[in-house]
């Protein structure tokens, strides 16, 4: 690893000001930039620990709930508020990772993790996201993990995130704090495609600090689901996750989110499947169509093409379980 | 009164483990954790190409980096004599540093030496190689042409060759195994300290001191005695440490080097090209029966991978030799060299490989046929060695079927794939069989009574996880009526009496026949003593004849009359599985295995054993499996996020089963081995599980969801 600068700001200011640095890199759990570190797929100047920052809090507002982006993910599974109106987000992140990776990850980091593949960690491998202009390892390589939806000819990786996607699929907004101010974006705006400049996972400016979530009260509690298959039951990426969340009013659904795991660069949401889905009354038939409707344009490779049929019944197992069908 | 108490002096359920209170409160110490005075830290830098050789290598910058003692290559290696001037590939273990040759991935092509662990590895990147690169091969299925028969595993025929084509119900199918890596969770670790210039002091995980004192005597030319090779603890090894690798020769070539001592503790990374692995095998098994489900015939053919400087050679087909009564069997085993490391045993080495396909096959056959899996191997049940014609010392397998079917509830199973459900799963069940060989050799153990009453019993074997000590106290325990509180076990030091090495499933019959013979011989010379009276007041004895300790030091080996049977150890084991029926994912619910292993010396750690067995098995059936980018002969998984072995979410409650009835001839305990008949056999039984459920049979294991959907 090479050696680095560290340093750790008292005041969101401060921090603000070193991160503009250049060669500066914001650390907070670590769990995956200390990774990339020690691999020498990333070689920071300069860290800047941002956890002495007051940004753990989890708090009700007037229309939602403000989660701090240092809250940790294993606090935030089990935060009562969280669980009472959203757990289908509490589902999303207890699917992630482990118990270890969870004590010490933060939402902000979660969200900062790289969109990344096992040609992107092997430095003596093609990657563009890596190295841009290399080329693409995974594109006729070993691509079973990889993307379905939205990818490039320079990249296939999918974002591993579990809590991104629950996130998603409950309209969070992600509040960032720069040296002007703040703003707001919505989360599905968050994470980019690769599209030409794989390098970039998100629309995060360099000197820019997620400073919390922000998710919008809704009537989902009741009938939500995170559902990931993976190869085993913890500690594995998702072949495909999907978290679903259902608004019923006496069978019918007014109002569905649907978003997706692991089959595409960034979190996928099923924006056509939940709108088509509206007024349907809930039935395994309504469900299967909805999850093939989501389908459209998705393309497999060498080694993921089953993703093309493990993705639409994972839907509607998650529909499914939603809707209190199973 | 008080004799009859002493003489149980073991609770019925057995010991907890000797030393599990060292191991929990981390007080064992393991080979990296020795603390030695002036020790600097060696890292391994390996080839980023797979065949070829290396044109020119930068160390020139690593050299200058801070705390850097030594960068070592080809061209600057300490002499190791016992070498010689052999070049490579003649066959034989990878020799460290001779030449500028690669073959494969990750081969070794330097070590930094430097005075603290982050120094060596930060200096490690920063050697640079260039090379030429030659068209390599790391593709079984693309090799499979290549492959020749090892002088080894010649082909067998019994009877008529292909005979289950000419039966009237016959089955032929292809199964494929892959890459399973060696992952114990302690990495392989070594500190080598030069005590003199002809002497020298390692802590070493290894399987086997005496073989490494063997070893690394031989490569550097020093009398056995001078080599001496501490492990007494090892954080497993399941045949990983068998053997003497590359780094641990070249951690005391370092050492040498550097005049300092030298600890080289490979990255989880290092493991997977650097102390083998149970290699990617095609099989071919052809079943063929009477339509009342006699064998008529059983030939299985089988190609396995090894590297191009060694013919890795294992056992895959040989169960088929011998599980079943077929009047007819051939077998075919054949090796294809490819540009990886030589692969290396693992639990049940070839064993389950084989019991993988053959298990399989019966299954599948037992469904043509529509006879229940169970009874189907009952109706070919050998009574006697096919393959030798000898009788068995002892084998009680059917007793072990009907302890599983009854305990897993067999008869709820359905005959008819995917017919069982609940809650939206499917549900099956599925059965495989294993054997190994169980084995005596020869060992010698030291038992030493002290005037207080404790008894030493020391011998050089180590204890890799099964409980070997905790085995041996059992045994001693027993024999000489003593509580196992005052038992010492001292292990895994070369300088102690010779043991074999651990591995094999023979630890328990060989060594702890040595313990059970020198306790025998103590005994006796207390009688002596005592005028031929059978006082278990031991220190009484010894003070009313003014000593301080007795002892005795005891070969022991087998009887000549074991050559007149087949000794073999049995296992089967039960699967019974949930799979969803939309995304493929399979749940194992409940695992029974049931183990002939003779008389259970130890049946906690045996118990304990047995599970870990069967969980290794579940791993290799649904998620075990190392990947090369053939393109670039590397791997692409080669760490714990990328290649899956079970965790706790995945095992249910595995419950272990023994038949506990004693074999009359191996031992003087009636102990057989249980090692690898915990695994073999698992991976079928599971993948049977499967087809139950779901009526697919998955033949390339591992079934992971993707197959299923």
């Amino acid at each position: 690893m090479k050696q680095f600068q560290y340093t750790r700001p008292s005041t969101q200011q401060m921090a603000l000001d070193a991160i503009s640095k250049p060669g500066a890199k914001i650390i907070a759990g670590g769990t995956n930039l200390v990774d990339l570190m020690k691999r020498g797929v990333t070689a920071p100047d300069k860290l800047v620990d941002i956890n002495h920052l007051p940004l753990k809090n989890i708090t009700p507002t007037h229309t939602g709930l403000h989660i701090g982006s240092l809250a940790l993910n294993s606090v935030v599974s089990e935060n009562e508020l969280v669980l009472q109106k959203f757990p289908l987000l509490s589902m999303a992140l207890k699917a992630g990772a482990s118990p270890q990776l969870r004590n010490m990850a933060t939402v902000g980091g979660n969200m900062m993790q790289r969109t990344r593949c096992t040609y992107f960690y092997d430095t003596t491998m093609p990657c563009n996201k890596r190295e841009p202009g290399t080329g693409c390892g995974a594109m006729e390589g070993f691509n079973r993990m990889h993307a379905i939806f939205g990818t490039s000819n320079q990249c296939i990786a999918v974002n591993p995130s579990d809590m991104c996607v629950g996130l998603a699929a409950l309209d969070a907004v992600v509040i960032i704090a720069g040296r002007k101010g703040e703003r707001r974006i919505p989360f599905t705006e968050f994470h980019r495609l690769p599209e030409d400049h794989p390098e970039i996972d998100n629309h995060l400016a360099k000197d820019e600090l997620i400073i919390g979530v922000e998710i919008p009260d809704n009537n989902f509690a009741k009938n939500s689901y995170y559902l990931k298959v993976r190869d085993r039951q913890s500690y594995a990426f998702a072949l495909v996750s999907v978290a679903a969340a259902l608004d019923i009013d006496n069978g019918v659904i007014k109002k569905a989110r649907l978003a997706m795991g692991g089959v595409a660069h960034k979190p996928w949401r099923l924006f056509d499947a939940e709108k088509w889905l509206i007024g349907k009354p809930i039935s395994e038939e309504n469900f299967k169509q909805a999850a093939q409707m989501a389908m459209a344009g998705a393309k497999g490779y060498e080694y993921n093409s089953f993703k093309l049929n493990l993705a639409p019944a994972t839907i509607n197992e998650a529909l499914k379980h939603a809707a209190g069908l199973v | 009164m008080e004799s009859k108490i002493l003489n149980k002096p073991i609770p019925e359920e057995g010991l907890s483990r000797v030393d599990g209170r060292l191991k929990v409160t981390g007080k064992a110490k393991y080979s990296a954790e020795y603390d030695v005075k002036g020790v600097c830290y060696g890292v391994m830098v390996g080839s980023t190409i797979t065949k070829g050789n290396i044109k020119s290598i930068e160390t020139k910058t690593a050299e200058r980096a801070p705390g850097v003692l030594a960068v070592i290559t080809y061209l600057n290696c300490p002499n190791i004599p016992g070498y010689h001037t052999d070049n490579q590939p003649d066959k034989g273990p990878l020799k460290i540093f001779i030449d500028d040759k690669i073959y494969f991935n990750g081969q070794p092509i330097a070590l930094v030496i430097a005075d603290t662990y982050e120094r060596a590895l930060f200096a490690a990147s920063l050697v640079k190689a260039d090379y030429t690169k030659d068209q390599h091969q790391t593709d079984l299925k693309a090799n499979l042409s290549s492959g020749f028969s090892p002088s080894k595993a010649k082909d067998y025929l019994r009877g008529q060759e292909d005979a289950y084509k000419l039966a009237p119900v016959k089955i032929e199918h292809e199964y494929t195994l892959p890459t399973e890596v060696h992952n114990p969770m302690e990495l392989h670790a070594i500190i080598a300290c030069w005590d003199a210039d002809d002497k020298i002091t390692v802590w070493d995980k290894t399987q086997g001191v005496k073989s490494t004192q063997r070893v690394i005597a031989q490569a550097f030319k020093l009398p056995p005695e001078n080599v001496q090779v501490t492990a007494p603890f090892v954080g497993g090894a399941f045949g990983a440490a068998l053997r003497t690798w590359p780094h641990e020769i070249a951690a005391v070539a370092a050492a040498k080097l550097v005049k300092r001592p030298v600890k080289l503790v490979l990255s989880r990374a290092d493991m997977f090209t650097s102390v083998g692995y149970r290699p990617h095998t095609w099989q071919k098994v052809g079943l063929g029966a009477t339509a009342d489900g006699k064998l008529v015939g059983i030939t299985h053919e089988a190609s396995g991978q090894t590297s191009v400087y060694e013919n890795f050679t294992e056992g895959v087909v040989n169960i088929s030799q011998l599980m079943y009564a077929s009047p007819n069997v051939n077998t075919r085993y054949r090796i294809v060299p490819l540009n990886v490391n030589t692969p290396t045993p693992m639990r049940g080495p070839g064993e389950a490989t084989g019991a993988y396909a053959l298990e399989s096959a019966m299954d599948e056959l037992s469904y043509a046929l529509n006879i229940d899996p169970i009874e189907l191997r009952i109706r070919n049940h050998a009574d006697s060695d096919p393959l030798s014609g000898k009788p068995y010392s002892s084998k009680f397998l059917k007793e072990a079927y009907q302890l599983g079917a009854d305990k897993i509830g067999w008869s709820e199973r359905s005959q008819k794939p995917g017919s069982l459900t609940k809650d939206g799963w499917l549900v099956g069940y599925g059965m495989g069989a294993g054997m190994f060989g169980a084995y005596r050799s020869n060992a010698t153990v030291t038992a030493r009574l002290m005037a207080d009453g404790t008894l030493f019993l020391q011998t050089s074997v180590t204890d890799i996880g099964p409980g070997t000590g905790t085995a041996m106290a059992s045994i001693a325990a027993e024999s000489m009526g003593i509580s196992p509180e005052k038992i010492r076990v001292e292990l895994g030091d070369s300088a102690l009496p010779p043991s074999p090495t651990q591995g094999g499933s023979q630890v328990t019959s060989t060594v702890g026949a040595a313990v059970f013979d020198a306790c025998k011989e103590l005994k006796d010379k207390f009688r002596q003593l005592d005028g031929g009276a059978d006082s278990t007041d031991y220190t009484a004895l010894l003070q009313k004849n003014k000593l301080q300790k007795l002892e005795v030091t005891t070969a022991s080996k087998g009887s000549a009359a074991m050559n007149n049977y087949a000794a073999f150890s049995w296992s089967v084991h039960f699967i019974q599985v949930y799979v969803n029926p939309n995304t493929g994912v399979v749940k194992v619910n409940k695992a029974i295995s049931v183990a002939d292993a003779g008389h259970i010396v130890s049946p906690k750690t045996a118990a304990s054993q047995i599970k870990g067995g069967s969980i290794m098995g579940i791993g290799m059936a649904l998620m075990e499996e190392a990947v090369i980018d053939h393109r670039y002969g590397r791997l692409v998984n080669n760490n714990f996020a990328d290649y899956h072995m079970p965790v706790q979410a995945d095992i249910p409650q595995v419950e272990a089963l023994f038949v506990n009835k004693p074999d009359p001839y191996l031992n003087p305990m009636g102990a057989k081995g249980m090692g690898e008949i915990a695994t073999i056999g698992v991976a079928a039984a599971v993948a049977n599980a499967v087809y139950n459920a779901t009526g697919k049979r998955i033949r390339e294991l591992p079934i992971t969801p993707d197959k299923l959907i």
